[in-house]
């Protein structure tokens, strides 16, 4: 119990997959500019990994020892189509959960997040259990540092930047900050 | 005439892919592994070496089977395509320089996923000729490892103090721990794009001046 609480936590704040290992950036700095979307992207996220954890579970554990080499295409293919099969689910199930979601649904299929969680989760050679909890952190943890940079570029759209800086360039030096406060966690594992 | 302009279209292939549509410091494309493995300058160069081997097969063989992979799919067709190069690169560095490839670790698979790939086969090797796409990867991976190197040479400088494994400094010398670091990154991109903007107005500003 103790050990899935750690890999929570570190996936979550120490090894936050946004802010230390720089996956899902085109996200990151394309629609944190209103705190709601960030926060649907996010959820959006967490859903689309748990279930990648999970099939690249199964895919490892049955598929991969025979043909190793599949690995990279098999994990490409399995996140395409489950992305596109949460959306038929969900067009049935919830519409409106659907409808919130909008289009950064399909886009998750190109999100680096989802293909380096599964792959990180299998080379750390996670269990069942372990992946789901792993995925769920991680999800946490983009969705964390969407509405952290979301909430942070609110602020500063009344504020008066000079125009060189203005952009991308800012939203950057933003994120910088915010991943060195971050920095700070890694102490939480230094006992 | 004729050959001329097509020489002159070919060299703008090539080269706006190196200033005008930078694909990092213009387009902002790619940036997880512009981030992720630039803390030296030789994961730097390795990064966009890798990159340039994926991009040049793939256009090589999107724009050779543009006519015959079929609209509905192309998409899946060309990360299929791209992960088969990737897996080719992954399995060659592993085997060649291990510890590049131990550095480098899942940002090499990482590779499929960079938007730069994907978006040019989308925007250009589907639609032109063998030739010209050669020239257009080309031209965009150069301007890749070229801003890789851009970000990785002064976070080694000055996150430990050494170019290239060299140090550069004496004792002395207190590194900033931090640029090595994630933040290191963030902040060294941040002010890159800060420079090129400052240009960008100067040149403006200057232009307006001498009408």
């Amino acid at each position: 119990m103790g050990d899935l609480i750690w890999i929570f936590v570190s996936a979550l704040l120490v090894n936050n997959f946004t802010l230390a290992y720089f996956l899902g950036l085109c996200p990151f700095l394309g629609v944190s500019g209103k705190l709601q979307t960030a926060f649907r992207l996010g959820l959006a996220n967490i859903f689309v990994m748990l279930i990648t954890a999970a099939c690249a579970y199964v895919l490892n554990t049955w598929v991969l020892v025979y043909a190793p080499y599949l690995r990279l295409i098999s994990f490409i293919i399995v996140i395409a189509s489950s992305v596109q099969f949460v959306e038929m689910a969900l067009k049935k199930l919830s519409p409106d959960l659907f409808k919130a979601l909008g289009i950064f649904l399909p886009l998750i299929t190109t999100n680096c997040a989802i293909l380096g969680l599964a792959l990180f989760s299998t080379n750390k050679g996670y269990g069942f259990v372990e992946g789901m909890i792993y995925a769920l952190g991680a999800g946490a943890g983009v969705t964390l540092a969407l509405a952290l940079l979301a909430g942070v570029r609110e602020e500063t759209r009344i504020l008066n930047i000079p125009k060189v800086i203005q952009g991308t360039a800012i939203n950057l030096i933003i994120a910088g900050i915010i991943s060195m406060a971050f920095m700070g966690f890694a102490g939480l594992f230094s006992s | 005439m004729n050959e001329i302009e097509e020489k002159s279209k070919a060299a703008q292939e090539f080269l706006k892919g190196l200033w005008k549509e930078n694909p990092i410091f213009v387009s902002v494309l790619g940036m997880c592994p512009a981030l992720a493995v630039t803390n030296t300058a030789i994961n730097s160069l390795a990064m966009g070496l890798a990159t340039t081997f994926v991009l040049l097969c793939s256009s090589i063989l999107v724009s050779l089977l543009k006519s015959i992979i079929p609209k509905q799919v192309r998409i899946t067709a060309y990360i299929i395509i791209i992960a088969t190069f990737v897996t080719v690169v992954d399995f060659g560095l592993a085997a060649f320089t291990p510890a590049i490839h131990k550095e480098l670790g899942a940002f090499i698979a990482l590779i499929v996923v960079n938007c730069l790939i994907l978006g040019r086969q989308e925007a250009f090797a589907s639609k032109n000729s063998v030739g010209l796409s050669i020239l257009d990867a080309l031209g965009m991976s150069v301007g890749f490892t070229f801003a890789m190197l851009c970000i990785g040479m002064p976070r080694e400088i000055l996150g430990s103090g050494s170019l290239f494994n060299i140090p550069l400094f004496g004792d002395s010398f207190e590194p900033w721990v931090v640029m090595i670091l994630p933040p290191g990154g963030f902040f060294m991109l941040g002010f890159l794009l800060l420079g090129f903007n400052w240009y960008a107005q100067r040149k403006k500003v200057l232009k307006v001046k001498s009408t």
